[in-house]
């Protein structure tokens, strides 16, 4: 009776992962279909993937997509540690409703972010060019921005968690014996905290390249990211192009995986050789 | 001393005012006024014509958000029960899917559902459209005008739309409800055991109650996303049904060019989400908050 449970419970769970997984094995089986169908195969071929890197757009929205990510991640990560400090210093009385003010990114709809900072900008924008000065409209700076703003959030909501779990006393004591406050916070703060920083600049990232609606309102006419790119591919017509994207996005995405997992149980494995 | 160090959240403060709060006001005075910038409140009126965009938005997501959770949460509850490195692996392979564009995602399901595509071709091949048209041949009124179906339509219908929504968000309900439930404190269903309680007893007097702010919060990060998509309704819905993403996303960048009424939009959508906010609030008090991703 209760083997038969167990094995309902996994047949259960292996339907959901195939629900998960078949759509994107398919993606990846028809990348290397000669044909130009989704549905029929006519034989194996690399075609779709030489016709990608030679496909200007794509390679061109690739590296915008890679160009903003990272650079939205430092920036991000920089400022929402140091925003997280200052939060944490801050009396409840006006933490609490700058921190409702922080979660607003992270809790409405990307539609809603994007709407409301497009606004902004056309609306800056029209002020600017109303002046005799050079002209500016939306492109890299304003997604740049847009990134940093969605990003910020998630970076303070990893931080602040460790800042919290960190001993008081330590910054005091390395303060006692001579310590400046920058070099208390090289040597004490940080070293704490980095874990936090680590995986909110990992997760900030992670929504930098996966975004999609709130770039598409802030990147302006100019400006692509590669989510913008296959949203224009898949407009016109089904290209197994769109599949070579995927089926390398799906691998290196594996790969950085395999890595990190790899690395951690490494990091177990020697931490319990140091207990024995 | 303490409050010398809150001044390094002052940049941050500053940046927040300026693209979080101003945006907001922005789209705020927007959706008072016309074209003009007089106060107004034509564009909520306005919104009556667009009934059955909201509508059909809010029915698509409260259906994608409840298959969402009749799957997610068994499928959260069996998977704690497993050994630990089940579980590990499983989580990875639950966010696996997660770091792939959910654009690729759904334009996956587009070569799947089409009229030529991958489903119907199996259809066609095992003979389920045969039997259908021999089946339907009976029930029509006037059998020698009957035209046998070549293909059944998938593409373009509501149903793909939820299945698109709910493919994309399943794992925003998994997550957070596995969360809750693999930290439940087993001395809790032991006493309940104890007292006499059978499993089903157990589950829900229980289990589910303390499980509730994950459910929540799962519900509110598919719903959410679901009711404000227009990619998803575009790339599977064929155009054919259209989500009030869609109709904020056309006053803007399409061709009905209105950001007044596009703004009074989004502004109801923002007031669904803290709606949503606040009833999670209510429902999760006292309880520990569910992890957020």
């Amino acid at each position: 009776m209760k083997k038969q449970r167990r094995v309902g419970n996994r047949l259960f769970m292996a339907l959901v992962f195939l629900f998960l997984y078949l759509p994107i094995f398919l993606l990846i089986i028809f990348s290397f279909n000669s044909g130009n169908s989704n549905a029929v195969w006519k034989g194996f071929s690399l075609h779709w993937y030489t016709e990608l890197f030679r496909d200007r757009i794509v390679m061109e929205s690739l590296y915008t997509t890679l160009l903003v990510s990272l650079l939205a991640t430092v920036i991000s990560t920089i400022a929402g540690t140091f925003a997280a400090i200052g939060f944490f210093n801050m009396r409840r009385r006006w933490r609490s409703p700058l921190m409702t003010v922080n979660s607003i990114p992270m809790m409405n709809a990307d539609i809603v972010t994007g709407v409301s900072l497009c606004l902004l900008f056309v609306a800056f924008f029209s002020f600017w060019n109303s002046f005799d000065l050079p002209r500016l409209s939306m492109g890299f700076g304003t997604l740049l921005i847009a990134h940093v703003t969605f990003n910020i959030p998630y970076v303070i909501l990893n931080v602040l968690p460790k800042l919290r779990q960190m001993d008081k006393n330590l910054v005091d004591a390395a303060m006692d014996l001579g310590c400046t406050w920058m070099r208390a916070f090289w040597k004490v703060i940080l070293p704490e905290i980095k874990p936090g920083i680590v995986s909110g600049a990992l997760i900030a990232f992670t929504m930098s390249v996966d975004d999609f609606v709130i770039s598409y309102f802030t990147a302006g006419s100019s400006t692509q990211t590669l989510a913008m790119a296959i949203y224009g591919m898949t407009k016109k017509r089904i290209t197994p192009e769109i599949n070579a994207v995927s089926t390398l996005l799906f691998a290196v995405v594996l790969l950085l995986l395999v890595i990190v997992n790899v690395r951690d149980a490494r990091a177990e494995k020697a931490a319990a050789k140091r207990h024995n | 001393m303490k409050n010398r160090r809150s001044g390094f959240a002052v940049p941050y403060v500053v940046w927040m005012a300026l693209f979080v709060v101003i945006p907001i006001i922005i789209m705020a005075v927007y959706a008072f006024t016309t074209a003009a910038f007089d106060g107004t409140l034509e564009n909520f009126a306005r919104m009556g014509t667009y009934l059955s965009v909201f509508l059909r938005s809010f029915r698509l997501a409260i259906i994608a958000t409840l298959v969402c959770l009749l799957i997610g949460y068994p499928l959260s509850y069996m998977m704690a029960k497993e050994g630990p490195r089940f579980q590990k692996i499983a989580m990875v392979l639950i966010m696996l899917p997660m770091w792939i564009n959910f654009l690729l995602r759904t334009y996956a399901w587009m070569s799947i559902l089409e009229t030529n595509g991958l489903i119907n071709q199996l259809f066609q091949r095992i003979g389920i459209i045969d039997l259908y048209n021999s089946i339907a041949i009976h029930f029509v009124s006037d059998p020698a005008n009957y035209v046998p179906i070549t293909h059944f339509k998938m593409i373009g219908t509501s149903g793909a739309v939820v299945l698109g929504m709910v493919y994309n968000y399943l794992p925003f309900m998994i997550l957070p409800i596995y969360s809750v439930i693999v930290k439940l404190d087993h001395s809790l269903l032991e006493a309940a055991r104890d007292l006499g309680a059978n499993s089903f007893g157990v589950f829900r007097k229980v289990i589910f109650p303390l499980s509730l702010p994950g459910v929540l919060s799962g519900v509110t990060m598919v719903f959410v996303p679901s009711v404000s998509t227009f990619a998803i309704s575009r790339l599977l819905g064929g155009g054919t049904q259209m989500l009030l993403g869609d109709l904020i996303e056309q006053q803007f960048l399409g061709g009905a060019y209105n950001p007044h009424l596009g703004a009074a939009i989004s502004l109801v959508m923002m007031l669904v989400v803290v709606v949503c906010m606040v009833v999670m609030n209510h429902f999760g008090e006292g309880e520990e908050q569910a992890v957020m991703l």
